[in-house]
């Protein structure tokens, strides 16, 4: 989800700005003086380890096979940048359990956002939809992190201009709560209740080289 | 971006994400339902001074399938016929609550007037000034190359690229632009054409040619982008004949023959079949005159996102 990408992006310029700790501490100092504390203080804790995001996964294949009764007419849909993975494990570990290839895709959907006046101008990435379409499937949306619901909001309004599913499901690696639109997640890896000065940054093996889930103060 | 006025106005990856953004636009072209909701509440203003078929009906489907609410003005049959002047005119939109203002016009320099002299707030976008620029037809010849010469495009620019250009290059809009980009992103590129029609300047930067032959031979083009003749913009008689000019500039078969194997042939439209190109050049399996359309509206949507939205005032 962008708020990963986004801190990602931050992390990368505080780095190349103010290469040490003192450095940074004092550019936040400057700027912005409320933050002092935090930012000395600043924590990070790993939450989901990359075994715990592995069982997270595997538990929601799992979970998927059993609510649809078996891997039959699904189509698993991430949406960039980490969804996708998340969607491509899901499906291997499907196919691992049942010999069903479920066909996987990949859903943009930033020319569906509502904040685009509100932020800079985004790029938008691929969107792949399986050959066999999505009419009349059963298809589960894949995304990293589920906090607002407005991704989700987006995902579904795109979803209508490539067809008709018969239903539409939410798997997310971790919900962190704080939604702003009636959005509910059908399979959770991990429920994070956090506060909303926090980030949460999914980290996995295909972007990042490593697979974790951080929470920063 | 607030105004897209000229080619120069863009950087390499600011060319490059537009470009890539045009790609990903181009796979909305290709479905059922084309139509995104993303300009949803904004209002584009066709301002044409001048006719145009491809350009204008570019314009207003790309903003038609990101959901704008597209105005198309024609001079003919508007105030514009009663003497109402381009201030006044463009004004009168924006007060009718235009976000964008698409703007062709016959005098040079036009597009830039009405972004810059504070007439009006609103965005404008150069769709051809005079004898000027041109900037979404470059970016669309643009991505037409790139489309033809990279499996995926995505990310790439023209490096290496050897285009030439083909006509009359001291009247066409097309080819400023096209040289400002096409070099930007790396292209070589040659230009042919009649020496009363071909800037000195241009002359002396080299990959100069005065005969197409001359050229095909010693420049050895990927493309070839044949021009316009704009009888409408000659004052006076640039070559003597038409036939002439055909004869020693014309696209026809021989020389569609000498081409490398992968070379291909862009053109602005519209052709003037039989003058600068011919029928077996214009229709041959290189042309990729139909994916210059096609790509327009693509390159059009691409722009129009990348200048409505964003933050006011800043924008990646």
């Amino acid at each position: 989800m962008d708020y990963s990408e986004q801190y990602l992006a931050q992390r990368a310029q505080s780095s190349k700005s103010a290469p040490s700790s003192a450095n940074l501490y004092a550019t936040s100092f400057n700027s912005r003086p409320e933050r002092r504390r935090r930012r000395w203080t600043l924590t990070k804790r790993t939450v989901l380890s990359a075994d715990d995001i592995d069982r997270a996964i595997t538990r929601i294949s799992h979970e998927i096979i059993e609510s649809n009764k078996g891997a039959g007419n699904l189509v698993l849909l991430g949406i960039p940048t980490r969804g996708v993975y998340i969607a491509e494990r899901i499906s291997k570990i499907i196919f691992q359990h049942s010999s069903i290839s479920v066909p996987t895709g990949r859903l943009d959907v930033t020319l569906y956002r509502d904040d685009l006046s509100a932020q800079p101008t985004r790029a938008i990435g691929e969107t792949v939809i399986p050959s066999v379409g999505i009419a009349a499937k059963t298809v589960v949306i894949v995304d990293d992190v589920l906090y607002s619901g407005r991704t989700v909001r987006a995902a579904l309004d795109a979803l209508n201009d490539h067809g008709r599913p018969s239903a539409v499901r939410l798997a997310v690696l971790v919900d962190r709560g704080h939604r702003e639109l009636p959005v509910r997640a059908d399979f959770v890896g991990k429920n994070l209740p956090t506060a909303s000065s926090e980030r949460i940054s999914v980290s996995l093996e295909e972007v990042d080289g490593v697979d974790e889930v951080v929470i920063e103060d | 971006m607030k105004n897209l006025l000229s080619a120069g106005d863009l950087d390499r990856n600011q060319t490059i994400s537009i470009l890539d953004l045009a790609h990903e636009m181009d796979e909305v072209n290709d479905r059922e339902i084309k139509k995104l909701p993303t300009l949803r509440g904004k209002t584009v203003v066709n301002l044409f001074f001048e006719d145009s078929t491809r350009t204008r009906i570019s314009f207003e489907l790309a903003a038609k399938r990101l959901s704008a609410d597209v105005i198309s003005f024609s001079a003919k049959g508007s105030s514009n016929s009663k003497g109402e002047s381009l201030k006044d005119t463009a004004q009168t939109l924006e007060a009718m609550g235009a976000d964008v203002i698409v703007l062709r016009h016959s005098a040079s320099g036009s597009a830039h007037q009405l972004a810059t002299s504070g007439w009006v707030k609103s965005s404008v976008i150069n769709a051809g000034d005079g004898t000027h620029e041109h900037p979404t037809q470059a970016l669309l010849d643009a991505m037409t190359i790139r489309q033809s010469m990279h499996a995926d495009p995505r990310g790439c620019d023209l490096a290496g690229i050897r285009v030439l250009i083909v006509g009359d290059i001291a009247h066409s809009r097309v080819a400023r632009s096209n040289l400002i980009l096409l070099r930007l992103l790396g292209a070589i590129v040659g230009i042919c054409g009649p020496a009363t029609i071909t800037p000195k300047s241009l002359i002396e930067d080299g990959h100069s040619f005065s005969l197409l032959d001359e050229a095909l031979e010693e420049f050895e083009p990927d493309v070839v982008m044949m021009l316009r003749v704009q009888q409408e913009r000659m004052s006076s008689s640039f070559f003597p004949t038409e036939r002439e000019y055909s004869k020693f500039w014309g696209l026809n078969h021989v020389r569609l023959a000498k081409l490398s194997p992968n070379a291909i042939i862009l053109h602005p439209g519209p052709m003037n079949r039989g003058l600068e190109i011919d029928a077996a050049a214009a229709d041959s399996d290189r042309s990729r005159v139909l994916n210059q359309v096609k790509n327009g509206i693509s390159i059009r949507m691409a722009v129009l996102f990348s200048i409505l939205t964003g933050e006011k005032g800043k924008s990646a």
